[in-house]
């Protein structure tokens, strides 16, 4: 079995520069058929450049990249026709109805005009749809337009999906129906590659991710490796009343295995948190507030890169 | 393995697309064509402003230019060259309303494409690529011209602006003199960050050109050293050759000259096109 059978991407010291600057530096991952891969990251990070280049849209400056083991730089087109891409900012025609969207979008690949229109009725109803298919998009609720761009996306039957922040600006609600579509893909044997600054969205959608910062990977893994190689199993978040809260760190020296200053609050990491409260309590220092929590990966975020991951 | 007996049928290609694995590539009119899709279906919601405007437009040219100071310059002096004004005004106006349209054509919806609704961008994440995009919309332009110098001309027709049916050449040379601006002007605006530009051209190029191009006097009126800038912009080709092609007798060699010069404008500005448009919608 070749490499582009199983590894549907494959990125090796992948660059991208703007003039002088680089915005993607040197990057190394692979994803492999039927997993949901992630690049997780703050703003800046070089996730939208990352994602540009392995949608065959933005040239790869430096380094090697393949989908389905051919080059973009020759193969772009063919590389394309397998690929579903919902960027970041979607590209709907709002001036057009919800369906007409799908149905040029559709045209765009060479779908014959029977095939788009029956496939836009399934895809109208695997994103909740249906009833607005005759309606303008530009009234449509951000949720609504996202689902239609992941609709849109789907319309070529893709082997991988490419999603850069699916769910940033939306409310909760909106959020799960969004996830519990991304789910039903997954399952349904599409390869899913996107990219969050939500530590949750990472967890509950990913399988493998990578953790960028300016441009570079800092750690890869699933969410779970992450935070054991990263982080303890629990945090005790202590909150004090000043407004320096960098003074209190040397008062808890030895309470955990370590001690993170926030703006706002003091993070205190430590296998068992409740005994690290106590601890805390026993020593004489007075908290605000404290609470214990078990570590996410916006604490490994903050480990590796000494900033939160949303600011 | 089966040896295929036939060629695959058409259905079986394009539902092949949506299917796992390599996917049948598209041909170039496919691809063309899918972006004309797109194009006929934002003309379908918009057709009815226009075309409102495409008659009125050339009613109150010819009631003010061609009838109005007709009867005036053929009372006073017999017409131009002993051509009737409204004859020698009308195969010119045609060729210059095409350059308002390649203007209306090729500025805001093409900016609109890159920055605004980024349709552009919609296309060129699918196996459509920039050249794709740039000929599908440019032959959508030039359709739409087509149809734009069809009203205006049955108009005119009505109003005795042609005196004979070789001025049928006038609608071919009139869509080559809007492509002689819409390429051109396609490379323009996919360099443009704003509309600011949109008003220099609108203000400092096209109402100059209309001015002085001989759309509403010969040329040879102007002061002798604005003659040769006339010659170089393509109106005055395109004011000419149509021209040449309504006279009933037409004169080939002119006509043809002229062709060529608009054609030249359209091979050049498709070159500058391309890398504009690479060079702002591919990084
Ligand atoms: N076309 C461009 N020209 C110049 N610089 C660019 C361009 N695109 C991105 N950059 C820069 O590259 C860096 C990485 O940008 P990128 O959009 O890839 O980050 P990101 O991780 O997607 O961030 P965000 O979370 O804000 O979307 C940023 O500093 C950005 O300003
Ligand atoms: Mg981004």
């Amino acid at each position: 079995m070749s490499d582009g059978e199983t590894t549907l991407v494959r990125a090796r010291g992948l660059t991208k520069t703007f003039g002088g600057f680089t915005a993607v530096d040197g990057v190394d991952f692979a994803v492999t058929r039927g997993e949901c891969f992630g690049f997780l990251g703050p703003n800046g990070a070089g996730k939208s450049s990352t994602m540009r280049m392995v949608g065959c849209v933005s040239p790869v400056t430096g380094g090697e990249l393949r989908l389905f083991g051919l080059d973009p730089a020759t193969d772009g087109p063919a590389i394309r026709a397998r690929l579903g891409v919902v960027p970041q900012r979607d590209t709907l025609d709002e001036e057009l109805t919800v369906e007409e969207n799908l149905w040029i979008y559709g045209r765009y690949f060479g779908l014959s005009r029977r095939e788009v229109r029956e496939r836009a009725g399934e895809l109208l109803d695997f994103a909740q749809l249906t009833e607005r298919a005759g309606d303008k998009v530009e009234p449509l609720s951000g949720g609504m337009k996202r689902r239609l761009t992941i609709a849109r996306s789907l319309i070529n039957g893709p082997e991988i999906l490419l999603l850069d922040e699916p769910t940033t600006g939306l409310d909760p609600q909106a959020r799960h129906i969004l996830w519990d579509r991304l789910f039903r893909l997954k399952r349904s044997g599409v390869t899913l590659v996107l990219t969050t600054h939500y530590m949750d969205e990472a967890e509950q959608l990913c399988d493998r991710l990578v953790v960028m910062d300016h441009g570079r990977i800092v750690a890869e893994g699933s969410p779970q490796q992450l935070i054991k190689e990263y982080s303890s199993r629990e945090v005790l978040e202590l909150r004090f009343d000043t407004d320096e809260h960098g003074e209190w760190a040397p008062e808890l020296v030895g309470v955990g295995e370590r001690v993170e200053v926030l703006p706002d609050r003091l993070l205190v990491y430590a296998d068992d948190g409740d005994a690290a409260a106590s601890e805390v309590h026993r020593r004489g220092v007075e908290p605000l507030s404290s609470l214990v929590r078990r570590s996410t990966l916006e604490d490994v975020f903050l480990h590796l890169t000494g900033r939160s991951l949303v600011d | 393995m089966a040896v295929p007996t036939s060629r695959p049928t058409t259905a079986a290609r394009t539902d092949a697309r949506a299917r796992p694995g390599p996917r049948p590539a598209l041909s170039g009119a496919e691809r063309c064509l899918a972006v004309i899709d797109y194009l006929l279906v934002v003309y379908r919601r918009t057709w009815r402003g226009s075309i409102i405007e495409r008659f009125l437009s050339p009613v109150f040219f010819l009631l003010s230019m061609g009838v109005g100071l007709g009867a005036l310059v053929d009372r006073r002096s017999g017409g131009v060259g002993g051509v009737p004004y409204l004859e020698f005004v009308v195969p010119a106006i045609v060729a210059t309303q095409a350059m308002w349209v390649a203007m209306g054509e090729s500025t805001y919806q093409v900016l609109g494409y890159i920055k605004w609704n980024m349709a552009y961008h919609a296309m060129l994440a699918t196996p459509l690529g920039v050249r794709d995009v740039l000929v599908g919309h440019l032959l959508a332009v030039a359709g739409h011209m087509t149809v734009a110098t069809a009203i205006f001309m049955a108009v005119a027709a009505l109003f005795g602006g042609f005196s004979s049916w070789w001025a049928l050449l006038c609608l071919p040379v009139a869509v080559l003199t809007g492509m002689a601006f819409a390429v051109p002007i396609f490379a323009f605006t996919a360099r443009q960050e704003g509309d600011s530009g949109f008003n220099i051209l609108f203000r400092f190029v096209m109402t100059p050109l209309m001015l002085f191009s001989g759309t509403f006097f010969p040329v040879g009126q102007l002061p002798v050293w604005m003659q040769p800038v006339a010659w170089l912009t393509p109106l005055w080709h395109g004011v000419s050759a149509s021209r040449a092609a309504s006279s009933g007798d037409v004169d080939w060699p002119v006509l043809l000259g002229h062709v060529a010069v608009l054609a030249l404008f359209i091979g050049a500005g498709w070159w500058l096109a391309v890398r504009s448009f690479a060079a702002r919608l591919v990084r």
